[in-house]
C-alpha cells in the first residue's frame, strides 16, 4: 500500500545526551517518507535505521499520538509543533513538507524546562503550578446532586474552551520570554467562571502566579507568539482575566488588611 | 484446577454493595496515617484511588511512566462516561443501567459487581461537577446527555470529544491538591517493573528511573496496579504508544491470576490502515453513530469503483447503498454495541464490498446529519473529531463520508479480582482497565471510564480499608530478603536486554506479533487459526531472545531498552490470550468462534459449558498456564441470546 510520491528529506537534529552535557546539531537523512506518516513516524523510521546500525535512536517524548495528551514537544523550522495552526507535533503529516527540503528539529527552549535528553525537556514545572492551586478543595463523596447547580451553556463553554489546554509547553517555547501566563492563565479561567471556583478563585490565582514565577518563567509582555502557536487555540483573553483576578485578589487582600488594622485586632 | 471465590456478598443485588460496605472493618482515622499504599499508574482509575485515599489520610506514592499525571492514556477517551441519572426521564435506572452493561457483555461479567458499578456511576458525576468538570449543558444551564450503543436510553455525560481529558484532569486536580498537601509523594516517568511478595502478601514493587537508569525498591502496605489495558499486544491499537501490559504481566508471573485474556475489543469506527509506516490507529468516537449513518455500496462492481477512485461516495444513488446495521437491527440500528457492528463491518469486507484504496473500510455518512441540523450544529457536537480526521486522511468529513474499519481498542480481560477489587495475592489490587472485572466479553462504549473512576473514587476507598485493618498498621519490613531479590531479578533482566546485539529491531518484533494477532485472534477466531498462530508465537518469542537489538546503556534515557522489556511481555501475553481462545470454544462478545455461531451469523454462547471467568495461573518460563474457574451465577437476569433486531 506504499505510495510512490515518497519524499527525501534532511534533518537537522539537536542532540544532547543529558542535562549535564552540551548538545549539538546532527544531520540526518530521511529517505522514502511517505506524505502520510505523521512527524513522529517520520522519525520512527530514521530510529529504526539507526538501530539497525546499533546506534542511539534520537529522543523524543510522546504517548497519544492524537494530539490529546500534551507529550509530544519539538520545536520544528522555528515553530513550536511545526508549522501548521492548531495542531501538536504527533498531528503534523508529511505532506506538509515537500521533497528535498532540510527540516531544522529542536527542543522547547526555555529555562524552566531544562533538557532531559536530545528532544525531551522536563516539564515538571508545569505540575509543580497546578499543584500549588490548581484545583477545587473538595473530598470525595459528600458534593451535591450535579444538577444542583445550573450553569449558563456560554460559561460551561467557555470555561471548557479554556479546560482543553493540553499542559505540552508549546506557549513557553514559543515566547521570547519564555512566559507560561497562556498555560496558567487556561486553568485560572476554566475555574474562576464556573460557580464550583468561585470560593477559591482569589487564593488560587495568588498561589498559582506565585509558583510560576518561583519556577523561573518569564514576565508576559503581550507579543502574543502563545495565543499564535498553541495547538488547542487558548486565548490570551484568559491571560487579561488572569490579571484582572490577580490584582483584585491584590486589592481584598490590602482591603482585608486594612480593616483588620482598623479593628485593632 | 480450583474454583475461585469472587466473594459477592449474598442477598438481594440493591442490598449487596451496602450490606458489604457495612460489614467490612475499618481503619480508625488516626492509624490512617501509619499506612503506606502504592498506586501504580495515575489514569482515571489511579488519580483517584490515590486522592480519594490520601484524603481519607493514608500516605499515598503514585508512579507513571510518562512525565506528568495528566498524560495517562485515559485522557485520550473521546464520547463520555454513563451515569443512570435519569435526567432525561427517558426510563433509565441503576437496573436499566445494570441490566444494558450485563447483556452487552453477553452475559460473562458477574451480577454483582455490575450492579454496584451502575449504582456508584451517580455519584461519580456529582464528584466531577464539583471538581470543575465542564461537562456539555444545554441553554437551561442542566447537564446534557448523548446515546451510545447498546442501549435505548440517553445516559451519556460528555464534554464535547474530549470526555477522558476532562475527567482525568479533574482526577489530576485532585490527585495535586494531595501533592501539595503532602498526602501522596508521585514518581514520575518511573516505570514499575517488578511486585515486590514477601511472606505471601504484596508489599512494594522495584521501578527504574527513566532518566537515570536507577533501579529503586518502595514499600507498602498494599499495591494497587491501575495501570491500563494491553490492547498494544496488537501493535496497531487506537491506545498510546506507551501503553503496555508489564505492570500486570510481571504481576502474574509473581502468582496473580489474569483473566479472560482473549477478551478484546475491537472498536467499529476508526481510521483505517493506510500503509506499514503507521504507528497507531485513531479512534472516530462511538457517539458519531447518534447521527452518522453506517453504510457499503450494494454491488461489488460500485465498490470496487469506489476503491479505484473513478467516483466518489456522494456519487453513489441512495438505492445502491446498503445501510446494513439499520438494516440488520432494525430497533437498534446505527447504535448495536461496538462487537456487532465490527463483525458487520468485516462482513462487508470480506464480500468485497469494501471501500478506501485498500477496500478496508466502509462509509461512516454524515450528509443526512447535515441536512437536519445544519454544518454548525454538528460541528459543535463533533468539530474536533472531524478536525482530527481531515489531519490524518487529508479528506474533508463534511463533504465526503468517513471510512471507517474495526481496530482494537479496549481489553476487557486483565488482572483476576474479587468483589473487593483484590487480586489472589493478598495486598495486590487491580483496578480500572487493568482488571478484568466488569464487562463480561464485551464492553458497552462510555463504560470505562465510569468503571475506573467508580473503582477509584468510590469502591477501593472501603474495601481496601478492610484488608488493612486485618494486617495492622506495623511498619514494611524493607529488610525482608523479597526486595533484594526482586530487584536483583530486575537488574538482570535489564541486563539480558541490554545484551541483545542482533539484527532485528524491537519494533519490528512487535509489529510481526501484532500480524500475527489480528490475522487469528482478532475479529473471527478459528481452531486451526489459533493452533497455527500459537507456534508462530512461540517462534517469534524464541527468535526475539537471539535475534532483537538492544542499543544504549541502563543508566540513562533509553526508549529502547523500555520498549524491549514491554515487547518481552507483549510476547508472552500473546500466547497465553491464544490460549484462552482456543479454550473457549464459543462465542460470545468481542470473542467470536466461526465455528459457533447462530444461523444469522451471531455470536453463539454456550452456557452450559462456558459461563465461567477463566483465571490463568502461571507456572514457570515456557510451561503451560493452568486454567482456574469462577463460575459465574445468574440469580436476577435470565441469560438470553442477546438480540439487538
Ligand atoms: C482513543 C480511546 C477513546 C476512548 N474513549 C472512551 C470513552 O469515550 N468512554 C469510555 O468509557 N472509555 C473510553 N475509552 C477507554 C478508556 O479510556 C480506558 O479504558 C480508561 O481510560 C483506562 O483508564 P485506566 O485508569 O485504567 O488506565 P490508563 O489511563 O491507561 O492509565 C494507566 C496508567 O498507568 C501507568 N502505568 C502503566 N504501566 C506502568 C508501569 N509499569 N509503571 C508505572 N506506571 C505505569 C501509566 O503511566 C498511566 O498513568 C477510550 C479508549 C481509547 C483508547
Ligand atoms: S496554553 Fe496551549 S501551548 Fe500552552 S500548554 Fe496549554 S495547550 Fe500547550
Ligand atoms: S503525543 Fe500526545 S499530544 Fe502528541
Amino acid at each position: 500500500m506504499s505510495t510512490n510520491n515518497n519524499m527525501n528529506l534532511t534533518l537537522k537534529v539537536w542532540r544532547q545526551k543529558n542535562a549535564e552535557t552540551r548538545g549539538a546539531f546532527v544531520t540526518y537523512k530521511a529517505e522514502g517518507i511517505s506524505p502520510d506518516m505523521s512527524f513522529l513516524e517520520m522519525l520512527d523510521v530514521v530510529n529504526e535505521s539507526l538501530i539497525h546500525k546499533q546506534d542511539e535512536p534520537i529522543h523524543f517524548d510522546h504517548d497519544c499520538r492524537e494530539g490529546i495528551c500534551g507529550m509530544c514537544s519539538l520545536y520544528i523550522n522555528g515553530h513550536p509543533h511545526g508549522p501548521k495552526n492548531a495542531i501538536t507535533t504527533c498531528q503534523l503529516h508529511m505532506r506538509t513538507f515537500h521533497d528535498g527540503e532540510t527540516i531544522v528539529i529542536e527542543p522547547w527552549r526555555a529555562a524552566a524546562f531544562p533538557v532531559i535528553k536530545d528532544l525531551a525537556v522536563d516539564r515538571s514545572a508545569f505540575d509543580r503550578i497546578q499543584q500549588a492551586g490548581g484545583f477545587v478543595s473538595v473530598n470525595t463523596g459528600g458534593v451535591p446532586d450535579a444538577n444542583e447547580i445550573a450553569i449558563p451553556k456560554v460559561i460551561a463553554d467557555e470555561a471548557f474552551n479554556s479546560a482543553t489546554c493540553i499542559g505540552c509547553g508549546a506557549c513557553v517555547a514559543a515566547c521570547k520570554n519564555a512566559s507560561a501566563m497562556l498555560f496558567v492563565s487556561a486553568k485560572v479561567t476554566q475555574l474562576g467562571m464556573l460557580p464550583q471556583g468561585q470560593p477559591e478563585r482569589y487564593s488560587r490565582v495568588q498561589a498559582m502566579v506565585a509558583q510560576m514565577d518561583a519556577e523561573g518563567f518569564g514576565s508576559c509582555t503581550n507579543t502574543g507568539a502563545c495565543e499564535a502557536e498553541c495547538p488547542k487555540e487558548i486565548k490570551m483573553t484568559n491571560i487579561s482575566r488572569m490579571n484582572n483576578d490577580y490584582f483584585s485578589a491584590k486589592l481584598f487582600r490590602e482591603e482585608a488588611m486594612h480593616e483588620h488594622a482598623a479593628s485593632g485586632e | 484446577m480450583s474454583l475461585l471465590d469472587a466473594k459477592i456478598p449474598a442477598g438481594p443485588l440493591a442490598e449487596k454493595w451496602s450490606k458489604h460496605k457495612f460489614n467490612l472493618k475499618l481503619v480508625n482515622p488516626a492509624n490512617k496515617r501509619k499506612y503506606d499504599i502504592i498506586v501504580v499508574g495515575t489514569g482515571l482509575a489511579g488519580a483517584s484511588a490515590a486522592a480519594s485515599l490520601a484524603e481519607l489520610g493514608y500516605n499515598v506514592k503514585a508512579f507513571c511512566f510518562q512525565d506528568s499525571p495528566r498524560r495517562a492514556h485515559s485522557i485520550a477517551a473521546q464520547g463520555g462516561i454513563n451515569a443512570a441519572k435519569n435526567y432525561q426521564n427517558d426510563g433509565d435506572s441503576v437496573y436499566r443501567l445494570f441490566y444494558d452493561t450485563i447483556k452487552g457483555g453477553d452475559y460473562r461479567a458477574r451480577e454483582g459487581n455490575v450492579y454496584r458499578l451502575a449504582e456508584v456511576s451517580v455519584n461519580i458525576i456529582d464528584q466531577c461537577v464539583a471538581q470543575g468538570v465542564p461537562f456539555a449543558r444545554e441553554y437551561g444551564g442542566l447537564l446534557d446527555n448523548r446515546s451510545f450503543g447498546g442501549s435505548q436510553v440517553s445516559r451519556t455525560f460528555y464534554a464535547r470529544g474530549q470526555t477522558g481529558q476532562q475527567l482525568l484532569l479533574g482526577a489530576y486536580s485532585a490527585l495535586n491538591r494531595q501533592i501539595h498537601l503532602g498526602k501522596v509523594k508521585m514518581y514520575t516517568r518511573s516505570e514499575m517493573l517488578d511486585v515486590v511478595i514477601a511472606d505471601g502478601h504484596a508489599k512494594g514493587i522495584v521501578t527504574r528511573n527513566l532518566i537515570n537508569g536507577n533501579i529503586d525498591t518502595h514499600t507498602g502496605h498494599a499495591v494497587l496496579l491501575c495501570t491500563g489495558g494491553y490492547g498494544n499486544v496488537f501493535y496497531l491499537s487506537t491506545n498510546a504508544a506507551g501503553s503496555n501490559v508489564t505492570a500486570a504481566w510481571r504481576a502474574h508471573k509473581r502468582g496473580a491470576f489474569f483473566a479472560n485474556p482473549c477478551y478484546t475489543q475491537i472498536h467499529p469506527t476508526c481510521i483505517p490502515v493506510t500503509g506499514d509506516h503507521q504507528s497507531k490507529l485513531t479512534l472516530m468516537s462511538e457517539s458519531l453513530r447518534n447521527d452518522g449513518r453506517v453504510w457499503a455500496p450494494k454491488t461489488v462492481e460500485i465498490a470496487e469503483q469506489l476503491r479505484k477512485g473513478t467516483i466518489k461516495a456522494d456519487q453513489v444513488k441512495e438505492d445502491d447503498r446498503d445501510y446494513f446495521l439499520e438494516r440488520k437491527y432494525p430497533s437498534f440500528g446505527n447504535l448495536v454495541p461496538r462487537d456487532v457492528a465490527s463483525r458487520n463491518a468485516k462482513e462487508m469486507v470480506d464480500d468485497k464490498r469494501g471501500v478506501g484504496a485498500s477496500g478496508f473500510a466502509v462509509f461512516l455518512d454524515f450528509a443526512d446529519a447535515i441536512h437536519r441540523l445544519g454544518k454548525d450544529a454538528v460541528a459543535a457536537k463533533y468539530g474536533n473529531l472531524f478536525d482530527m480526521y481531515y489531519q490524518i486522511t487529508d479528506e474533508d468529513p463534511y463533504k465526503q463520508p468517513m471510512r471507517i474499519y474495526p481496530a482494537v481498542h479496549y481489553t476487557m480481560g486483565g488482572l483476576w479480582v474479587d468483589y473487593n477489587l483484590s487480586t489472589n495475592i493478598p495486598g495486590l489490587y487491580a483496578l480500572g482497565e487493568c482488571n478484568f472485572s466488569d464487562h463480561g466479553a464485551n464492553r458497552l462504549g462510555a463504560s470505562a471510564l465510569m468503571q475506573g473512576l467508580a473503582d477509584g473514587y468510590f469502591v477501593i476507598p472501603y474495601t481496601l480499608g478492610d484488608y488493612l485493618a486485618t494486617i495492622g498498621p506495623k511498619p514494611v519490613d524493607a529488610k525482608h530478603p523479597a526486595f533484594e531479590k526482586t530487584k536483583q531479578d530486575t537488574i538482570n533482566l535489564i541486563n539480558t536486554l541490554l545484551s541483545m546485539k542482533g539484527t532485528k529491531t524491537v519494533n519490528e518484533y512487535h509489529r510481526d506479533l501484532g500480524h500475527i494477532m489480528w490475522e487469528y485472534c482478532g475479529m473471527a477466531r478459528t481452531e486451526e487459526g489459533l493452533t497455527k498462530a500459537k507456534g508462530l508465537i512461540k517462534a517469534l518469542r524464541e527468535d526475539f531472545w537471539k535475534n532483537a537489538i538492544v542499543v544504549g546503556a541502563n543508566e540513562e534515557v533509553n526508549a529502547s531498552l523500555e520498549k524491549a522489556g514491554r515487547v518481552a511481555d507483549f510476547l508472552e501475553l500473546g500466547e497465553l490470550m491464544v490460549d484462552d481462545a482456543l479454550m473457549r470454544r464459543e462465542s460470545c462478545g468481542g470473542h467470536f468462534r466461526l465455528e459457533s455461531q447462530t444461523p444469522e451469523g451471531e455470536a453463539l454462547r454456550d452456557d452450559d459449558n462456558f459461563a465461567f471467568v477463566a483465571a490463568w495461573e502461571y507456572k514457570g518460563d515456557n510451561q503451560p498456564e493452568v486454567l482456574n474457574k469462577e463460575i459465574l451465577d445468574f440469580e436476577f437476569v435470565h441469560l438470553t441470546q442477546r438480540s439487538y433486531k
